[in-house]
């Protein structure tokens, strides 16, 4: 009888082997740990920011700042109201303008626009570009342009103008993105049947495309309402005493209230002013609540 | 390339008595129905490339047609020009001619979605909305603004696509929640809800199971008396079981080393399967290459 290492197989190891027990994996453990490392390092500088914000800001987490509006000599009375309601008008005003213009201008880059043309690429080369520039820049531009040039003045309607372009290139990119990953199948199907490109476009690509446009107008968005300088450089003014009452009036925002406060010496206005942050992240997080259940209810599972 | 006419009838060759081959639901083949495609010296180029060229035939109506051939020939794109689905592919043009009834299709005068409307298509890998069966198969009727209860639509195209008796009772359950076979029959109720004429299968079955796939064949029998059907299949029997007309293709390689699709041969089933003209064909079929 010819014996394996006759015919040229290898010879087999005497020793049976076994499928168990478990062996040790050094680099699926290692892996592992890093990855839990970067979670746990994200979360420990939220939760300290967390923390301390609430923590500080505790004893004038009351009635009196959503109620009362700011006062310079009696900090006891300060209130936020007109930063308050200020940010809501704001972002309110801004999410109108950018969502609408940000995912049209991204589904005829995707759609409609010819990528083989010269100035289709350079458009989209620096859409990119401007997520880059800071934000000052665009106060200054808001103030150039919109305010004089335009004449809107130092209004609520030119902040949200102004943050609207800031924030553009993420909404634009983000839905860029989801768009272009709706399967082409679902839109070679619509079209097979005879439904025009705006059709398909608005009850097919859309559609599938929500939850993608949704993460992207809750990062842009959340971009904004924390922007201080571009509106300082476009006058949004720190002492305020009204609320705003139509798209040409004067406003604060929390921003820059918040900054106001803390340059003050008393040590009251540290403490309102970190009240004012627990505010504005409670707005942020019900802003982003909306567009998380609209991503939910997109996202249900076909 | 000549078609052959009724008189003379299939022989029990050796090389069909090897296949599937069923002559007597055939009466209709040898029917010379009016023509609903005249193909003349029809050539695709994608840009420079050059992927298919001097195709020639004719898709009559009320009877299947077959498209067969090795990978790479051509096939699927002659099938895409059908329904101009080619124009979305950036570069692509056609030269040559095809006639659509009276009109020529390529013409410039031609509206390509009231095109799409009466030539559907059904997919190689089944492609249902993500939607619920009823607004998969309402989606066509909607978008063309079609008149008439929706619900009887719905109804008639499920039951031509032989679905109804399986989902009647889940509408408004998700379209993607069907087996394989399920949902390519869902898109082919889409396709027949918006009423075409010509019905365009690019390997319908070929993502599906043995069972999936008789069955969409049977289907194919019954769709054969209300529509005209062009089928592309990589499966020879399935050809030659439910075709009336066959065109085979090859892939040709020129001194570049580029390849080119161009039709060979194209008649009716019972020849090409009996007694072919072309030798290359007869190598096809009995599996000498492809």
């Amino acid at each position: 009888m010819t014996s394996p290492a006759e015919v040229g197989i290898p010879p087999r190891d005497e020793r049976a082997v076994r499928l168990g027990p478990t062996r040790r994996r050094p680099a699926e453990v290692l892996f592992h740990g890093l990855l839990l490392t970067s979670l746990i390092i994200g979360l420990i500088f939220l939760v300290t920011l967390l923390v301390y914000v609430v923590a500080r800001g505790w004893p004038r987490l009351d009635a009196r700042l959503w109620e009362n509006f700011n006062s310079i000599r009696r900090p006891e009375r300060a209130g936020a109201q007109a930063a308050i309601f200020g940010t809501i008008w704001v972002m309110g005003l801004t999410a109108l303008l950018c969502l609408p213009t940000g995912i049209l201008a991204a589904i005829y880059m995707e759609e409609y626009a010819d990528k083989t043309k010269w100035w289709n690429r350079a458009i989209e080369l620096n859409l990119q570009n401007l997520a880059a520039v800071p934000s000052i820049v665009y106060g200054i531009l808001g103030l150039g342009i919109i305010a004089r040039q335009f004449g809107l003045g130092t209004s609520i309607i030119t902040a949200a103008i102004t943050l609207s372009l800031l924030v553009l290139p993420v909404v634009v990119v983000a839905s860029r993105e989801a768009i272009r990953a709706v399967p082409s199948t679902i839109r070679d199907g619509s079209l097979a049947l005879g439904a025009t490109k705006w059709q398909t476009i608005w009850k097919q690509i859309l559609p599938a495309a929500i939850p993608g446009i949704a993460t992207g107008s809750i990062l842009a968005l959340s971009r904004a309402i924390g922007e201080a300088a571009p509106l300082l450089l476009l006058g949004a003014v720190t002492f305020v005493a009204f609320n705003p009452d139509s798209l040409t009036s004067a406003y604060t925002v929390l921003p820059i209230q918040i900054y106001d406060w803390i340059r003050q010496s008393r040590e009251e206005f540290q403490v309102l002013a970190a009240a004012a942050i627990v505010i504005l992240l409670a707005i942020l997080l019900l802003m982003n609540s909306v567009a998380i259940y609209i991503r939910n209810r997109y996202q249900k599972r076909w | 390339m000549a078609e052959q006419t009724a008189d003379t009838p299939a022989e029990g060759g050796g090389l069909s008595r090897s296949l599937d081959y069923r002559e007597s639901s055939r009466d209709r083949a040898t029917r010379d129905t009016e023509a609903v495609f005249s193909v003349k010296d029809l050539g695709v180029y994608y840009g420079d490339y050059l992927a298919v060229r001097d195709t020639n035939l004719t898709v009559r109506r009320y009877q299947i047609t077959a498209m067969i051939g090795p990978s790479g020939c051509g096939k699927s794109t002659i099938l895409r020009c059908f329904n101009r689905m080619n124009d979305l592919i950036p570069g692509a043009r056609v030269t040559g001619k095809i006639q659509y009834h009276d009109e020529d299709l390529y013409g410039p005068d031609i509206d390509t979605i009231e095109v799409r409307r009466r030539i559907g298509m059904v997919f190689q890998k089944p492609n249902p909305f993500p939607k619920s069966i009823y607004d998969n198969v309402a989606y066509g009727p909607r978008v063309n603004k079609i008149k008439g209860n929706l619900d009887d639509i719905v109804e008639e195209a499920l039951v031509g696509a032989a679905l109804w008796d399986e989902v009647k009772d889940q509408l408004k359950s998700s379209g993607l929640a069907l087996s394989g076979g399920q949902q390519q029959r869902l898109c082919i109720a889409r396709t027949i809800a918006v009423k075409p004429e010509v019905i365009l299968m690019d390997e319908p079955c070929a993502a599906l199971d043995p069972i999936a796939t008789a069955k969409i064949e049977d289907l194919m029998g019954e769709l054969a008396e209300r529509y005209t059907i062009v089928i592309v299949t990589h499966n020879m029997q399935q050809a030659a079981r439910v075709s009336d007309r066959t065109a085979f293709f090859t892939a040709e390689v020129d001194e570049q080393g580029v390849r080119h699709g161009r039709l060979v041969e194209f008649d009716l089933t019972s020849t090409i399967f009996s007694k072919p003209s072309d030798k290359r064909t007869e190598d096809y079929i009995t599996g000498r290459f492809g």
